[in-house]
């Protein structure tokens, strides 16, 4: 950024930030902070420095601070970011607003409550099922270069949510399973030791299931392992369609 | 769960597309979808009725004023939006692998452009000749 007329660093970083404590309101309200600005401090910094300077009741989460454990997801200016990867420097000197998760019930202020999530992901059981398990003496299940390229890019998801915060069908209806649930399911489809991908049909092709998605995009955008779980359902879509057309020309084939 | 259901639930208001450009685009390609299945239902008709005006040629004329060039021009513009931004994601379904090597999308997309070119070529011919 620009050095400003100012002695840069003079002028406060200015944050709104959404406040919502369950016991004493009903209605959310923003709360303005005004703290020094250095430019070395992300977003999540300048909330622990109103954490331990300013204001000790405000509450979020966060953990590993380098954008590893998917804990500090939030609304930076109405785009779902780790707030751990944002440097104040983008924003500044304008106001940076901070709000929780979108389409997730708020807990209190910037917490979020991820029931939901944690509900749905197992459901579509991602994890690997071996397609010819194996006793442990006979080794390891061996995967070629290409095999591993295949899914490699989906199985880096850390769980943050960012994709759900994206997506308007997520927000619309949450039955709708999501981007990150969806994009699990099919890195294990794609795995080549795996062997559950008709026992994932009953949900990954479910109403809530790959058919909700309407391919706006938006978690591909926002997900910052670049894991482009739009992408993976529409592979999805494509590879559940093919194989049902398979099994109506074919009757009683394998897969 | 005993607890008192405390939760602040936030509800996406009808107006939700226009918060961000990409949902924006999202919905305005949506509507690019009328206008493909409202174009071919038009088509059909009018083949359909190429027997009374006794010509493909006899059917074009009746569209020849410009209310129907304007009307074209317009149908064409949403069209092509539809086809290249169609083409353009068919490499996020179709990823292809070769020699352990990702097949390059371009290719992919490239594969989809040339044969809606050809496509349209052959039914220029089947038009025009």
């Amino acid at each position: 950024m620009a050095p400003t007329d100012t002695d840069p660093g003079t002028r406060p970083v200015v944050l709104d930030v959404f406040r919502f404590l369950p016991d004493a309101e009903t209605e959310p309200r923003f709360q303005r902070y005004e703290i020094p600005y250095q430019d070395d401090h992300v977003v999540l910094d300048a909330l622990n420095h109103v954490k331990n300077e300013v204001d000790a009741t405000l509450s979020f989460r966060w953990a590993c601070r380098m954008g590893v454990c998917g804990s500090c997801g939030m609304m930076v200016n109405g785009e779902p970011r780790l707030t751990c990867e944002v440097f104040v420097s983008e924003y500044y000197p304008e106001p940076i607003r901070i709000e929780p998760l979108a389409h997730f019930p708020v807990a209190r202020d910037l917490v979020i409550n991820m029931e939901d999530f944690m509900e749905k992901l197992p459901t579509v059981t991602p994890w690997l099922v071996p397609a010819d398990p194996k006793p442990v003496e006979e080794g390891e299940f061996l995967q070629s270069p290409a095999q591993l390229a295949a899914y490699k890019r989906f199985s880096m998801c850390i769980n943050c949510m960012l994709c759900y915060s994206a997506c308007p069908v997520y927000g619309l209806d949450d039955t709708f399973m999501g981007p990150a649930a969806l994009a699990l399911a099919q890195r294990y489809n794609m795995d080549s030791r795996d062997g559950a991908k008709a026992e994932r049909a009953n949900v990954v092709t479910s109403h809530e299931g790959i058919w909700e998605c309407t391919y706006v995009g938006d978690c591909t955008r926002v997900c910052p392992k670049e894991v482009d779980p739009a992408g993976a359902i529409q592979m999805a879509k494509l590879s559940y369609a093919t194989d049902w057309v398979k099994s109506m020309l074919l009757p009683g084939a394998n897969r | 769960m005993a607890l008192i259901d405390r939760h602040y639930v936030r509800k996406l208001p009808a107006t939700w597309w226009l918060r961000k450009p990409t949902y924006l685009v999202f919905m305005l390609r949506e509507l690019t979808s009328v206008f493909v299945v409202a174009y071919a239902v038009f088509l059909m008709v009018m083949i359909g009725r190429a027997d009374e005006a006794g010509s493909f040629a006899g059917l074009f004329d009746a569209l020849d004023s410009p209310l129907g060039l304007v009307v074209h021009l317009i149908v064409l513009a949403v069209l092509l939006f539809h086809t290249i931004t169609w083409i353009n994601l068919t490499p996020k379904v179709v990823v292809l692998f070769r020699d352990d090597e990702q097949v390059d999308p371009r290719l992919v997309a490239g594969a989809n452009y040339v044969g809606w070119v050809v496509a349209s070529v052959v039914v220029a011919w089947l038009v025009l000749r």
